[in-house]
């Protein structure tokens, strides 16, 4: 088939595109997966007997700002990825500056407490399952928003699934703040951080196989 | 998205711009004028960039082109269509030379944008691979949507009544056919 052949078939009666096909697309992903991600958090952890008390302290809020700034940065850059020659340019700066904030936190807290109180700052009660469970509330979330990339045209495959990652492990972290009992800001900066970067992993390496085309 | 564009764009840009924005709604002469016009540009700026492959240029313009048929959702009109174009053109001539011989062969760097719609060249040489051939191997449920609208020019209507699918399921035929065959091309190199 010459190339005027070939034309002509991609041209014939193309069907019309919606705007802003990539945000709703990734939107969709979205109101897909954190449904389920937030049903699993009910069913296997239940949000936190103490939540209306809760919801008088500061560090809870920080916490839920925390996962919902990464995720609303990540998703910025997500939808700018996601498409041809876009550059993703101060997008970087509103994925890290919830992470400076956290550990500027972080610091305060460790160096205001007394040198005993400092290692149960970091490693809380439960340190053990914090990561993963963050993670594992992220997957169908992530699994949503790869399905979602896999039909738009990331020209940087791995980077593009890593910010899908940093995007649903930060929504996992938001919800899993609804059950955690966790408030310091070191044990955030720690755990809720290793819980997103898994996510972020596993997309860089699933990206850069299968999000190809 | 409300920055000014550095450079004052090109003639091609203003002109393929408003007729791929009336393709995206539909108009099928425009998208048809659309993409010869820029199979031209592709060629021409591929050519230059695959000099130790002269076979390679006008199937990899055919993959261009069907690449940015298939993702042609994912171009907003507020974006220059150059760094749309030109972003496409650099991926799929990577991926080729990474299957080939890797990046260390490019002869000059890729980053030149702009040059994407610098010239063009008209004459389209033959291409090696069998497109035909390739669209033939696709299952039924895609291959015959693909073939009766867009080969022999029947309606959407009329490709359902003939082969028994339903209207939807003939414009998913059509639309996962072609992405399916940009599957197939990658894997035949």
């Amino acid at each position: 088939m010459n190339t005027d052949q070939w034309v002509a078939l991609l041209a014939a009666d193309p069907a019309p595109v919606r705007r802003r096909a990539v945000s709703r697309r990734l939107l969709l992903a979205l109101a897909t997966g954190l449904p389920l991600s937030f049903g699993w958090m009910m069913l296997e952890h239940g949000v936190r007997r103490d939540l209306i008390q809760a919801m008088f302290w500061p560090m809870f809020w920080v916490r839920l700002l925390f996962g919902a700034a990464i995720a609303l940065a990540a998703f910025v850059i997500v939808q700018r990825l996601a498409r041809p020659g876009v550059r993703v340019r101060g997008a970087w700066l509103g994925l890290a500056a919830p992470v400076v904030v956290i550990w500027v936190l972080a610091l305060l807290a460790l160096l205001s407490a007394p040198a005993e109180e400092r290692a149960a700052l970091v490693w809380g009660q439960t340190w053990r399952n914090c990561a993963i469970d963050i993670a594992v509330v992220s997957l169908p979330t992530f699994a949503a928003l790869l399905w979602a990339l896999k039909g738009l045209a990331p020209t940087r495959p791995a980077l593009a699934g890593a910010a899908a990652g940093a995007l649903a492990g930060g929504a996992a972290a938001w919800v899993y703040a609804f059950h955690c009992p966790e408030l310091a800001a070191p044990y955030i900066a720690v755990w809720y951080l290793a819980g997103i970067a898994l996510p972020v992993v596993a997309g860089a390496l699933i990206g850069a196989r299968w999000l190809r085309w | 998205m409300t920055k000014a564009s550095p450079t004052v764009k090109s003639e091609a840009e203003l002109r393929l711009h408003a007729l791929f924005v009336r393709g995206l709604e539909g108009d099928a002469a425009a998208y048809r004028s659309f993409l010869q016009q820029l199979a031209s540009h592709l060629r021409a700026f591929l050519a230059r960039r695959l000099f130790g492959w002269p076979d390679e240029v006008e199937d990899l313009v055919q993959e261009c082109l069907l690449a940015m048929h298939n993702q042609r959702h994912t171009y907003q009109p507020d974006q220059p269509l150059t760094a749309w174009v030109h972003a496409i053109a650099r991926y799929k001539m990577i991926d080729l030379l990474r299957a080939r011989a890797g990046r260390e062969a490019l002869h000059e760097p890729l980053d030149d944008e702009l040059a994407v719609f610098a010239e063009s060249a008209n004459e389209a040489s033959d291409a090696r691979r069998d497109l035909a051939g390739l669209l033939a191997t696709l299952p039924d449920r895609h291959r015959l949507p693909i073939v009766h609208t867009k080969l022999e020019g029947l309606s959407v209507a009329e490709t359902a009544r003939l082969t028994g699918m339903s209207e939807s399921a003939v414009k998913v035929g059509v639309h996962r056919g072609l992405k399916a065959l940009a599957q197939k091309i990658r894997k035949t190199r």
